[in-house]
């Protein structure tokens, strides 16, 4: 079970002109392991959902064929488990071992082999709690895990995972990567879309790389794909193991003082912390799931008002507003100070287009149209988002959204820039414009503020780090 | 925060019961009770409801907080009844231009704050007992509700407290980006509204995200479904109906026989 | 596509308009946030009361525009109901009962048009129905104490003005304005407003 088979596949999203894939051919044998690469927006989630059978035809334009066992996936879903990149999105259930339960249910499996299945599962993916344990109650990690046990315990032949372990600590993508590796049999095909190809190669046997303009760039075994293709493959963004980036330290020692924190908490969604940030430097915030980074990042950011502590702006960032707190600041003045992005891109938009998202803060502070548009087309262009000025900031692909959200805060260039997981789904190139760009606003006398788990990214940016634990004490180096 | 989880003691007898047994007996309940506007019945039935409570297993400190609302609704009724009455016999208390409170009018508002209050109670300890997981299974298995539907809106539950947190995550996003509203009431509309679409979209938007991701568990592939969770309708949830139906019809005719009964329609 | 195919739901139609119906509980949930933790005497305006009810009656039309399938006006406004029950509603569980009724007279609306237009006069229709089903409840069931002519007729007229227009017409402007946004793409709904980027 479980082998694919895909002909001259093409999908055209309604509503778009550019194919998000075309022209993929491509077969996978039974118990195969691939690991599916290609530049962000280059067609990865498009395929694995075509894979699934979950491009109805009323939402798009299709070419070819994709084929699971011989049978077109749409007629038949029993043969494949995916697991998307937004756990909270693919939880139906209040209550963890519902949940698992709910595929069973749908397949008919018999009420006396439930709950054993479901038990089964949730040990497969080591999963801590009790099966009554409320879904909303799982932290990000854990609801990857849950999401998991929900396809495994299907059985699925072909087994889709896209970028499981995103937005996840070092610890718990480990976890789900071993999950994985200890759910695998002989017979279960895997289809595996990841970008940091280091972490992912010890679970597959075969990588397969997409074009960005269509069709299948490179096919074969790991080390005989990156010892041809290797340089050819990370000047298109490919996270070629082995390759370093060289660091972007900061040339010149912090200037004034621009924001501080002293002990300020939220409980109980962070405990009491001190923080300080200048004017040219870039703090990377660390710390394991749930630990209150988001939280902290929304307090710096003027967003939450602090339970206890106080968040301080000086002068050098609010001139005659020092005095008060940035959280009662009006908004047109917060944001012309303190750009903020969301951990989740989605929650960061709200216009219509692409082009008028990066628009909207400078047309704010009240810059000429003239001054807007350059400003957005340069950043469209650095992003590798011009394509898309016209598209609806919603319907873009994973690493899309995430550089647009970095953008709309960088567009008005505040002094104080905070921001969540900046980097999270990126291909290398992308990745590395990011990287640029953050360097060039703190080298600039910008302050720079990311909570991220991204070791590549610390050790490429970071001028100092400082570690968010659940304990009411914070370590700082 | 906004939340649907039930706030009683999960083990107390009548919250054990049945959930469509329990909507059932509260619509009985409720509906026996509205057919009359006389002061007397629903306050027999208000005595009824406080006094199995404790069987429902909730506090009642907990029962006050929830139905916190329903005394503002009663103040309401008043008020509009000194206003508005029908019907002013009685001996006149107050004369002030379109205030006009006799006795009767005060009577006719004590009844209809008591029929509000003994009708909406029974909603309210339901609901504050029942946990939507198992009012889903219970429909489909007990009352015959179709699958998918029962399942596909218990699905949109579990989104509830998320879209609280959705709600707050778009007004920070909007003052991030340098939208707000200060003092002025009608930009505060504005912005409200702007906010609810908003958070109408992401809301559609999930819902679309979350019906591939049940359909990729094989939700509408037409195999008959089986049940993980068996809900029984036992002989115990037929006499809490047949309980409901009792008290109530006790209540009316305890206002027939002395008298104060009013029926609403005639 | 025959015509029972058409009418039948699929599982994006039965989700979404779940979710249109736990939104709006969600929005008056809000509502209250908003206004009574600052502003408490707003609430008891009456031009928003009104309003209010008008926004309430509003998942039975959205329901049936952007669905467009039988029953979905009805299921909407009855999932919204079953919601604010669960939510401990002033009214609690008669609110069911009154939520079937109101999305009773949406349905009928569409139902008069056999599910085929979802234009505006279609929508305006909805709206009236909505409230004139709200109207009746509320008529016989809550207002039976007050006095006809100044209270009953004027109160039940003004909700049935206050559903077609906020509910009827609001309710056809914001199912085009999602429509705009994209959400609504794999609706019939949206095919009339977007052109491909
Ligand atoms: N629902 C949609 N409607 C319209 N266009 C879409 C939709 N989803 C994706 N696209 C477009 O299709 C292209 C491919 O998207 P896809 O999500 O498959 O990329 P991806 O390879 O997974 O990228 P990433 O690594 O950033 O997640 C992108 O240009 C994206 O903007
Ligand atoms: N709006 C909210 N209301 C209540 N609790 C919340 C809210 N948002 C987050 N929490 C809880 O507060 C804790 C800290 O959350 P936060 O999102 O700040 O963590 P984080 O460090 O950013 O985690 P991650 O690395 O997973 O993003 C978590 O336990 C979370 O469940
Ligand atoms: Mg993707
Ligand atoms: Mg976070």
């Amino acid at each position: 079970m479980g082998g694919v088979g895909v002909r001259g596949f093409g999908w055209r999203h309604a509503g778009r002109r550019a194919w998000a894939v075309r022209g993929v051919d491509l077969r996978v044998e039974r118990g195969e392991r691939v690991l599916l690469l290609g530049s962000s927006g280059a067609g990865k989630s498009t395929l694995l959902a075509a894979l699934a059978g979950l491009l109805p035809e009323d939402s798009g334009e299709q070419e070819g064929t994709v084929e699971v066992d011989g049978v077109d996936p749409r007629a038949d879903r029993e043969r494949v488990g995916i697991v998307f990149q937004d756990p909270e999105t693919q939880l139906v259930m209040a209550r963890c071992g519902d949940d698992v339960a709910f595929g069973l249910e749908n397949r008919g499996v018999p009420a006396d082999e439930i709950w054993p299945r479901v038990d089964e599962a949730l040990r497969r993916v080591g999963f801590p709690y009790h099966r009554d344990r409320p879904t909303a109650a799982l932290s990000g990690g854990e609801q990857q895990r849950l999401a998991l046990a929900g396809a495994l315990a299907l059985r699925p032949g072909l087994l889709l995972l896209d970028e499981p372990t995103a937005n996840l600590d070092p610890a718990g993508a480990a976890l789900v990567r071993r999950a994985v590796a200890d759910a695998m049999d002989g017979d279960t095909t895997l289809i595996l879309v990841e970008h940091r190809v280091a972490e992912a190669l010890p679970l597959v046997d075969r990588v397969v790389v997409l074009e960005p303009g269509g069709g299948v760039r490179a096919d074969g075994p790991p080390e005989a794909v990156f010892a041809a293709h290797g340089d050819a493959l990370a000047a298109d963004g490919v996270w070629v193991p082995g390759r370093t980036v060289a660091p972007r330290h900061a040339g010149a020692a912090p200037g004034d003082l621009l924001i501080s924190a002293d002990r300020v908490a939220l409980p109980p969604r962070l405990a009491p912390i001190d923080l300080a940030v200048r004017a040219g430097e870039a703090l990377a915030v660390l710390g394991p799931n749930g630990a209150g980074k988001s939280t902290l990042a929304l307090l710096l950011g003027g967003l939450l008002r602090p339970g206890t502590g106080r968040v301080a702006a000086t002068g050098e960032l609010a001139g005659r507003d020092a005095r008060t707190p940035p959280c009662r600041w009006r908004a047109p003045a917060l944001a012309s100070r303190i750009g903020s992005v969301f951990q989740d891109p989605e929650h960061q938009f709200v216009t219509g287009t692409v082009f008028d998202e990066l628009a909207l803060g400078p047309r704010r502070t009240g810059q000429p149209e003239t001054a807007v548009r350059a400003i957005v087309d340069g950043l469209l262009d650095r992003l590798h988002l011009a394509a898309l000025a016209r598209a609806n900031p919603y319907t873009l692909s994973g690493g899309e959204a995430r550089r647009l959200s970095v953008a709309t805060a960088l567009a008005t260039a505040p002094r104080l820039l905070v921001c969540d997981e900046p980097t999270f789904g990126q291909d290398r190139r992308t990745w590395l414009e990011l990287v640029d760009l953050f360097a060039e606003l703190r080298d600039a006398g910008h302050g720079v503020v990311t909570v991220t788990h991204d070791p590549d990214f610390v050790a490429a940016l970071a001028d100092r780090r400082i570690t968010v634990t659940r304990e009411p004490s914070a370590a700082t180096t | 925060m906004i939340s649907i989880e039930p706030v009683a003691t999960p083990g107390a007898p009548l919250a054990r019961r049945n959930p469509v047994a329990k909507v059932a007996a509260a619509l009985v309940f409720s509906f026996t009770l509205l057919a009359t506007l006389d002061p007397v019945a629903p306050a027999i039935a208000l005595g009824v409801e406080l006094a199995v409570l404790p069987l429902f297993g909730i506090r009642y400190r907990v029962l006050a907080r929830r139905a916190a609302p329903l005394l503002l609704g009663a103040v309401g009724i008043v008020a509009t009844l000194v206003l508005f009455a029908a019907d002013h016999s009685g001996r006149v208390l107050v004369d002030a231009g379109p205030v006009l409170i006799t006795s009767g009018v005060l009577l006719t508002a004590l009844g209809l704050a008591l029929r509000m209050l003994a009708v909406a109670l029974p909603g309210v300890i339901v609901f504050a007992t029942t946990d939507p997981t198992d009012l889903a299974d219970a429909l489909i298995q007990n009352a015959k509700a179709p699958a998918r539907f029962a399942i596909g809106a218990l699905a949109a539950f579990r989104l509830v407290p998320l879209l609280g947190q959705e709600w707050q995550m778009i007004s920070m996003a909007r003052r991030a980006r340098g939208v707000d509203a200060g003092r002025n009431p009608l930009a505060r509309m504005r912005l409200f509204v702007s906010t609810a679409f908003a958070l109408l979209v992401g809301a559609i938007r999930r819902g679309a995200r979350l019906a591939v991701a049940m359909d990729a568990r094989g939700f509408d592939a037409g195999t008959p479904r089986t049940v993980a969770r068996r809900q029984r309708f036992r002989a115990a949830d037929g006499l809490l109906i047949a309980g409901a139906a009792a008290l109530a019809g006790a209540a009316l005719a305890v206002s027939i026989a002395l008298g104060a009964f009013r029926p609403l329609i005639g | 596509m025959n015509h029972t195919d058409n009418h039948r739901w699929r599982t994006i139609d039965i989700v979404v308009a779940s979710v249109i119906a736990v939104a709006f509980g969600v929005i008056f949930w809000a509502w209250g946030l908003v206004w009574s933790a600052t502003d408490g005497a707003f609430a008891f305006f009456p031009p928003a009361q009104t309003l209010l009810y008008g926004v309430w009656l509003m998942p039975a039309v959205v329901g049936g525009l952007v669905i467009r399938k039988p029953g979905a006006a009805l299921y909407c406004e009855t999932v919204a109901a079953i919601l604010s029950a669960l939510l401990g509603s002033q009214w609690a569980g008669t609110v069911i009962p009154q939520g079937m009724v109101q999305g009773i007279g949406a349905e009928l609306a569409f139902a008069a048009f056999r599910y085929r237009s979802f234009r505006l006069p279609t929508a305006l229709l909805a709206g009236a129905l909505t409230g004139l089903g709200a109207a009746l409840f509320d008529f016989l069931v809550w207002n039976a104490e007050y006095d006809l002519t100044s209270y009953r007729m004027p109160y039940a007229l003004f909700t049935i003005v206050s559903a077609t227009v906020v509910s009827g017409a609001g309710g056809w402007a914001l199912t085009r304005a999602l429509a705009g946004t994209g959400v609504l793409d794999r609706f019939p709904a949206a095919r009339d407003y977007r052109a491909p980027v």
